[in-house]
């Protein structure tokens, strides 16, 4: 026998309040923490893809748009810019790397990227299996593509117009060579192909449609990734560009500051509600101790007359809040994992960047500190009451 | 170490009413007292005093050599739990503890080393052994009360207190419930008090208080 074996046979006679104490705590460590795992993974994610990138420069639109989809291949793309203008660009001594892309169709949800092989040495892509594309029409599948999908080295299949599922399909069918080792980038999650590959397949799809062969000189690419020779040409370039009529620049670090704003006010919203339910279940804890109170001052007392000390019912009541306290945290932060497991597990079947449950942040032990200090605090007025027991008066009266 | 009580113009007052006044009494060691006296005349207020729950608000008390008036705090809370048992008329058993964790809630409290033989002989000797591992209210009020006595002696305390072991309980009952704590007392030789207005005890005990308003 201990207090803490003492404070935990308490709160196991009681187990609604304790239930209700514990659940929501629990609920609210979970919220928060879910929301600092997943924010966090999504941050390195971003942070990763958009890495070496300065700018995307694609067609006019909206600047977001043009770099979810530019970067991250997640939002459609703003539309297509002329090759010979990326072309153009590409030359500019402020720009060390241009990198276009050609996108518009899909094979199972993954995204179809017409690029370049400095495209996949940018992300540091090893081959696994296979080799690296040469000719049009020979497709390397990252890894999660090729895992999901289950392609090998010599599968066959068509793209399906549009970047959903449920595009037209093209006739003209690709052949996977190679698979890539996971990147931990949005490479994993696309198939790549020569840039030719997206013109002939559309070319094709054009002469079909509108009996208009496609020449050299309208061969357009969806976006161009650039990397700056210096950091003068920010303060240049993209103005440049965008005084061009149908081009437009986009800064991704910019873009994405700005989207972690939008996002991180609706991360706010949910950490507020978060809070309420932590500050809540402080409200409970107190309310469950202090209620309890009047039941239990027979037993307070009879303790003191046993030859307990004021400071021990102190220590007594202080450690129920804190034994509260600790199993709703460590509920909440198996919740919180919980929590962005599944939605990790969402989010890989929508082909959006990966979210682990494994993950863990520093950020947790904080909150950890902050829900176990409000289990304490919540336990600290009853405490007091217990330590001031009149113990004659209320043997007395009993 | 005289284990005596010695009380000394014993006053006790609450605001500027005087509840208790014990000009001079004395309790050699080993006897059994009953302290009588009508509702309001003050005997759970002395058995307090005994025990060092409350202060006396004038006069001197010695308890087994004990001088109460010098001791407070941490130190008199030590010195009662392993001196004094108490036995309350509400047994005020610890509900969620079973009976071996209510009386081993007295070891442990006394900082004395938990000891499950100790825990046994006691409730053995008050014939309770085998509700070791019951719960308080699934005994009867009797049980309960052996229970509440194994309690109070099993740290071997010098002096016993009881507040009306007997008030509810019937003629038969109440009889065996003063003999179990004359016996526990003679065994362990310990003093025995037993504060009571319950006039059928008055032939089990050699000396008794008698407190007026
Ligand atoms: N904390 C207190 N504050 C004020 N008065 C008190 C307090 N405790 C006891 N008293 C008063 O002291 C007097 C003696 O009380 P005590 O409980 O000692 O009597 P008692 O002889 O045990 O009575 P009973 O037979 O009813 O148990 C009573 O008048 C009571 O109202
Ligand atoms: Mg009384």
């Amino acid at each position: 026998m201990n207090l803490a074996t003492l404070s935990a046979g308490y709160l196991r006679a009681r187990p609604l309040q304790t239930a209700l104490s514990l659940g929501l705590l629990a609920l609210g460590v979970g919220v928060i923490a879910a929301a600092l795992i997943v924010v966090a993974q999504l941050e390195a994610t971003m942070g990763r893809d958009a890495r070496g990138i300065d700018l995307v420069v694609g067609a006019k639109g909206s600047p977001m748009q043009l770099i979810l989809s530019g970067i991250y291949q997640l939002d459609a793309p703003t539309g297509n810019i002329p090759l010979a203008d990326a072309m153009a660009l590409k030359k500019s001594p402020m720009v060390r790397k241009a990198m276009p892309l050609a996108m518009g169709d899909s094979w199972r949800g993954f995204r179809i990227v017409g690029a370049g092989r400095e495209y996949l040495d940018h992300y540091g892509a090893e081959l696994k299996a296979g080799k690296y594309y040469e000719q049009p029409m020979e497709a390397v599948l990252g890894a999660e593509a090729a895992s999901r999908s289950g392609a090998q080295v010599g599968s066959r299949f068509t793209g399906a117009h549009g970047l959903g599922a449920e595009g037209e399909e093209h006739a003209a069918p690709y052949t996977v060579v190679g698979i890539l080792s996971p990147t931990h980038s949005v490479l994993d999650r696309l198939v790549l192909t020569p840039i030719e590959s997206v013109w002939a397949v559309h070319e094709h799809g054009e002469k079909h449609e509108a009996g208009k062969a496609g020449a050299d000189d309208d061969r357009e690419v969806t976006v161009l990734l650039v990397q700056y020779a210096s950091p003068l040409a920010a303060a240049t370039l993209p103005r440049a560009i965008n005084a061009k009529s149908g081009l437009q620049a986009a800064s991704p670090a910019f873009e994405t500051a700005r989207l972690f704003r939008i996002v991180g006010a609706g991360i706010e919203a949910l950490r507020a509600f978060a809070l309420v339910l932590i500050a809540a279940a402080g409200a409970s804890v107190f309310i469950a101790l202090y209620s309890a109170l009047e039941e239990r001052r027979y037993d307070l007392a009879i303790m003191r007359a046993l030859g307990a000390t004021p400071g021990r019912l102190f220590a007594l009541l202080v450690l129920e809040g804190l034994v509260l306290a600790a199993l709703g945290t460590a509920a909440g932060l198996l919740l919180g994992h919980l929590f962005a497991g599944a939605l990790g597990l969402w989010m890989e079947a929508a082909q959006q960047p990966p979210v682990s449950a494994r993950h863990f942040e520093a950020g947790e032990l904080w909150l950890a500190a902050g829900a176990l200090l409000v289990g304490v605090l919540a336990a600290i007025p009853p405490a007091w009451r217990a330590y001031r027991t009149d113990v004659s008066r209320t043997l007395a009266a009993g | 170490m005289p284990r005596e009580i010695i009380a000394a113009g014993l006053e006790q007052r609450y605001g500027s009413s005087v509840v208790l006044r014990v000009p001079e009494w004395r309790v050699a060691a080993g006897e059994r007292w009953l302290v009588v006296g009508s509702s309001g005349s003050g005997k759970t207020t002395l058995l307090h005093l005994l025990a060092g729950l409350l202060t006396p608000s004038a006069g001197a008390l010695s308890v087994l050599g004990a001088d109460l008036r010098s001791l407070a705090g941490r130190t008199l809370d030590r010195w009662r739990s392993r001196n004094v048992g108490i036995v309350l008329q509400a047994l005020h058993l610890v509900g969620h503890l079973s009976v071996r964790a209510n009386v081993r809630l007295a070891q442990y409290l006394a900082g004395l080393p938990q000891d499950d033989a100790a825990i046994d002989s006691a409730l053995a000797s008050l014939g309770v052994a085998d509700k070791a591992e019951r719960l308080p209210r699934e005994l009867s009020q009797g049980e309960q009360q052996r229970v509440a006595i194994a309690r109070a002696v099993v740290n071997g305390p010098a002096l016993l207190l009881a507040d009306e072991p007997t008030a509810s309980l019937d003629d038969e009952s109440a009889v065996r419930a003063a003999d179990l704590l004359i016996e526990e007392a003679r065994r362990r030789q310990a003093t025995l008090v037993v504060g009571t207005h319950d006039a059928r005890l008055k032939s089990r005990f050699e000396k008794t208080l008698v407190l007026r308003k």
